[in-house]
């Protein structure tokens, strides 16, 4: 005990700003070195995006040459690399990515603050969602013997369905046989997005579908993993030695759910850090104007500058979740509240 | 025990104190992420969600399904540029729908209609522009000759116009009033100069010149004023809209009226999105490639209760768009050798390719390759006597003398291009049944073009040659010289080398139009050299793929009536071609079914 007085002596707040700088180091060198992979892996690849976006052109030879120069300069592809590295890093600074090729010439920070409400909208309800009743299903599963028999098999289906297939026959169903939902677009192509409840009530009701597909998928996962992890709990010796002591078994549970939630935590913090990366099946599917569908199109042509700027959200999203879940971390599980305070954890 | 107690209680304080901390921080961060997406999508979205033009009209907050034709088909991004300088991103409706050309061609009647020009002609070395009377620019200035002259001097003098190298021959352009009078060198391209009178657009001065040279070509021109007959509306990430130009020049001088208020263009979905938008009667007009609509065409009574409508009831359903060559690369052993391609010119049945792959949806191509359109082009003599069509046997003993012996050679087509990626499969079959092996890649577009680019591919299926009004252009892709290290302008990528031919395809670009007969022997000298030495080998045409849904909309274009327009809203078509006649010519469904 007396070895970690010095520790205990300091106040509360250092240790926690201690701990906090530590973490906020370790994620701004993680964002140096992703946001250089992602520069330079479009731009060592062999190929050149600007040729690529000329040969849509038809052009003769004479004004191939100058458009190319023209379009070289627009891009930015003209200067030496570590130039361009340079402007990369200038430019992200200043909240700007360039000029998509894709989608001359618009921004790529336009086009990513376009589709990042779908992407966020559509994803997130269903990740939380699935999450919680998934949870809650798999724990219900693991002590109830009809739930077990009924829950985990169906779990079992709704994992294994292979999502490009769900994605096809649900709209099939909905869409094309019954005509209960549409299909495609994020909103009714006859209107215009205003704050109206037409436009509101139609945006919910082309959201509903790739909602959907997404929450069913993700529930069997979070199910299954929650019930095997809470037999396990239910059967450690942690809990044996509750019971043993004459706990009452809704205690032993309640602490076999709380121990148990800790890895499912951390799966779902690595599927929200990856949301803004969108579900690029889902909105290929439904064509649902997304980062997903924004990083398929930018794939297609080519589009460096856009997929770039994708990535360096995606960076951001995942150390900002990681940092959260860190947080989480110390607010659910007792044990790192403990090393924070140098126990043994 | 007690001291011990306090420590434990004091432990508890602390971490729950972290506890609670450590949450409120994570809560705030979450909101704090959230804020700011919300903050800076609600701050791009008015620059990007509609255009200025429509928020100094009555706020829009859709569009009436009785008033709207919807049309897919043609844009695959975002609308964000009208500048017709753009061809490879600009908007849909940029080229047609607000700028125009001098004449329009079609390729149906194989004519030039006079459109912002009302008349045009040659004298010697020198072409005379009529300037339509009476037409304005959408912000109220009137159109005059001097608009034209610009717009041809910017072509001359900015080397990135993409329309440079039509007016290369040209020494000036002059307006006086609304005649403008054009002076070439002693050698006038008079086949250039005839595409850039009805592919180029007219553009107005007074905004134009106010632009920096680069800016003249890649501006987004959000807010653009032409002489179309619509005018932009609206635009969002999905789709652009237009509205009725009531002003429109050709109301009065044509008789032309769109009886439609709004046009809207919607970005490409995947196959099934599309096929399902328009057998829904969201999409009326259609220009994507939707494999199997012949069965929903022709299918059961008729159109299988759908009501769609394509340019040809039966077979090949819709109009020629392109040639799709097989190509070889000629630098290589044994795509070197003549009779190598010659075995498998004959080796391939592309009638049934066209029924295998296309269910009939469009048609085998002629052994020139020239699109029907350029029949008076053509000479049938030639064709007949060297032409070559399907025929196993010949294929083998033209192989027998190529010096090829059985190495295996790569066929290469854009990943994705799914009707292309099955019409090499079945190419591959019948060159295997001659004793020809060729192995099918599906590179992605990129690293295919790049391949064609630099010359590092056996074979390759390429479609450069698109309709055009004379044989000029589609030579010219076949033998343009010299032969760069990169092919960088698409023309020869079979790198294949006859400085006679190039020179006689240089000579028809400089003869005039209307020596008809100086043409017409021309053309035959290169069809029949083509045929003998099969640079390219011709297997079929791409279609202008089109379909109409009668939900709401009827009177689509169609062979043997009497608007037998290409309705196709692609560049090069919409604002060159005849689709403004098409689209004047719907009227609406007389009573929209449920």
């Amino acid at each position: 005990m007396t070895g970690r007085e010095p520790v205990l002596a300091a106040p509360r707040g250092v240790r926690v700003r201690r701990y906090l700088t530590r973490k906020v180091i370790t994620y701004v060198l993680a964002f140096f070195v992703g946001a250089t992979i992602d520069w330079g892996i479009p731009h060592l690849m062999p190929g050149n995006p600007v040729q690529l976006y000329l040969s849509k052109f038809q052009l003769q030879p004479g004004g191939y040459a100058a458009l190319y120069k023209t379009m070289s300069e627009a891009f930015g592809t003209n200067l030496p690399l570590w130039d361009q590295y340079w402007h990369f890093w200038y430019g992200l600074v200043h909240g700007d990515l360039g000029v998509s090729i894709y989608d001359f010439p618009g921004r790529v920070t336009t086009l990513i603050f376009n589709a990042i409400p779908y992407t966020l909208a559509l994803l997130v309800p269903a990740i939380i969602l699935s999450y919680v009743l998934g949870n809650r299903l798999g724990a219900a599963a693991a002590r109830r013997k009809y739930l077990d028999n009924t829950v985990l098999p169906a779990g079992y289906v709704f994992q294994a369905i292979p999502y490009p297939w769900l994605a096809l026959a649900l709209p099939f169903l909905l869409g094309e046989v019954w005509h209960v939902f549409p299909i495609s677009g994020p909103y009714d192509q006859t209107l215009l997005p205003t704050l109206s409840w037409t436009f509101v009530s139609s945006l919910l009701y082309h959201w509903f579908l790739p909602f959907l597909t997404v929450f069913i998928v993700s529930l069997g996962g979070w199910a299954i993993g929650m019930r095997n992890l809470v037999i396990y709990e239910l059967e450690n010796d942690s809990s044996r030695y509750m019971r043993a002591l004459g706990a009452k078994e809704r205690v032993i549970r309640r602490y076999a759910y709380r121990s148990a939630s800790l890895p499912q935590l951390s799966g779902l913090a690595l599927q929200l850090g990856v949301v803004v990366g969108g579900n690029i099946v889902t909105e290929i599917a439904f064509h649902y104007p997304g980062l997903g569908l924004l990083i398929y199109n930018a794939i297609q042509d080519e589009d460096y500058f856009l997929l770039q700027g994708i990535f360096i959200f995606i960076i951001i999203g995942v150390l900002l979740a990681n940092f959260i879940i860190d947080l989480v971390y110390i607010s659910v599980d007792p044990r790192t509240r403990l090393s924070m305070q140098g126990a043994p954890a | 025990m007690r001291r011990n107690m306090k420590a434990m209680n004091a432990k508890w304080a602390t971490t729950r104190a972290i506890r609670w901390g450590a949450a409120a921080v994570a809560a705030a961060l979450t909101l704090a992420t959230a804020s700011a997406c919300t903050s800076s999508s609600s701050s791009g979205s008015p620059k990007t969600s509609t255009a200025p033009s429509a928020s100094s009209s009555a706020a829009l907050s859709g569009f009436p399904r009785s008033e709207t034709l919807y049309t897919s088909g043609t844009a695959y991004a975002p609308p964000t540029i009208w500048n017709p300088f753009d061809l490879g991103n600009f908007a849909t409706g940029t080229q047609g729908l607000v700028y125009e050309p001098l004449f329009l061609y079609d390729p149906v009647k194989n004519q030039y209609d006079p459109w912002l020009a009302s008349n045009g002609s040659w004298s010697g070395s020198t072409y005379t522009i009529g300037v339509r009377n009476g037409v304005k620019w959408s912000d109220g200035t009137a159109l005059t000759g001097a608009d034209v002259a610009y717009s041809i001097n910017l072509a001359m003098t900015n080397k990135s116009d993409p329309y440079n190298s039509n007016v290369s021959t040209v020494k000036s352009a002059t307006a006086n009033g609304n005649t403008v009078t054009v002076t070439f060198t002693s050698e006038p391209g008079f086949s250039e100069w005839q595409d850039y009178l009805w592919k180029a657009p007219v553009v107005p001065q007074h905004i134009w010149s106010k632009l920096s040279a680069t800016q003249q070509i890649t501006a987004a021109n959000a807010n653009p004023v032409g002489t179309g007959p619509m005018l932009l509306a609206a635009h969002n990430p999905t789709e652009v809209a237009y509205k009725d130009n009531p002003s429109w020049w050709a109301v009065s001088q044509l008789g032309l009226k769109f009886k439609f208020k709004y046009l809207v263009d919607v970005v490409n979905g995947s196959n099934n999105v599309e096929l399902s938008a328009l057998t829904a009667g969201q999409v009326d007009w259609s220009n994507n490639f939707l494999p199997g609509v012949n069965e929903l065409v022709s299918g059961l009574n008729g159109n299988a209760g759908y009501g769609l409508k394509t340019f040809y009831s039966s077979s090949p359903y819709m109009l020629p768009a392109n040639t799709v060559w097989l190509e070889p690369n000629t630098t290589k052993a044994p795509m070197n050798n003549v009779n190598f391609r010659k075995a498998m010119a004959y080796a391939i049945n592309p009638q049934q390719l066209v029924s295998v792959v296309y269910g009939g949806l469009t048609q085998p191509a002629g052994p020139t390759g020239l699109l029907p359109n350029l029949k008076p082009f053509m000479d049938q003599s030639m064709i007949s006597k060297y032409g070559f069509s399907y025929n196993q046997a010949l294929a083998k003993q033209y192989l027998a003398k190529s010096g090829y012996h059985g190495q295996s050679l790569t066929l290469e087509v854009p990943t994705g291009w799914t009707d292309w990626m099955a019409g090499i499969q079945v190419i591959s079959q019948d060159l295997a049944a001659v004793g020809i092996k060729v192995a099918p890649t599906f590179p992605q577009y990129a690293s295919r073009t790049a391949d064609l680019t630099n010359g590092s591919y056996d074979l390759a299926l390429d479609n450069n040659a698109q309709l055009d009004s004379t044989p000029w252009s589609y030579f010219q892709r076949v033998y343009a010289l010299p032969i760069a290290k990169q092919q960088t302008a698409q023309l020869n990528w079979e790198r294949f080398s006859s400085p006679a031919d190039w020179a006689l395809v240089q000579q028809a670009g400089t003869t005039p139009l209307s020596d008809t007969a100086k043409l017409s022997t021309i053309y035959s000298q290169l069809e029949k050299d083509f045929l003998q030495q099969l640079p390219q080998i011709p297997v079929w045409f791409n279609g202008a793929w089109f379909q109409g849904n009668t939900k709401y909309w009827t009177h689509y274009a169609a062979s043997g009536t009497s608007n037998e327009n290409t309705p196709v809203m692609w560049g090069g078509y919409l604002g060159a071609m005849t689709t403004v006649y098409a689209l004047a010519s719907l009227a609406p469904a007389p009573a929209p079914k449920p």
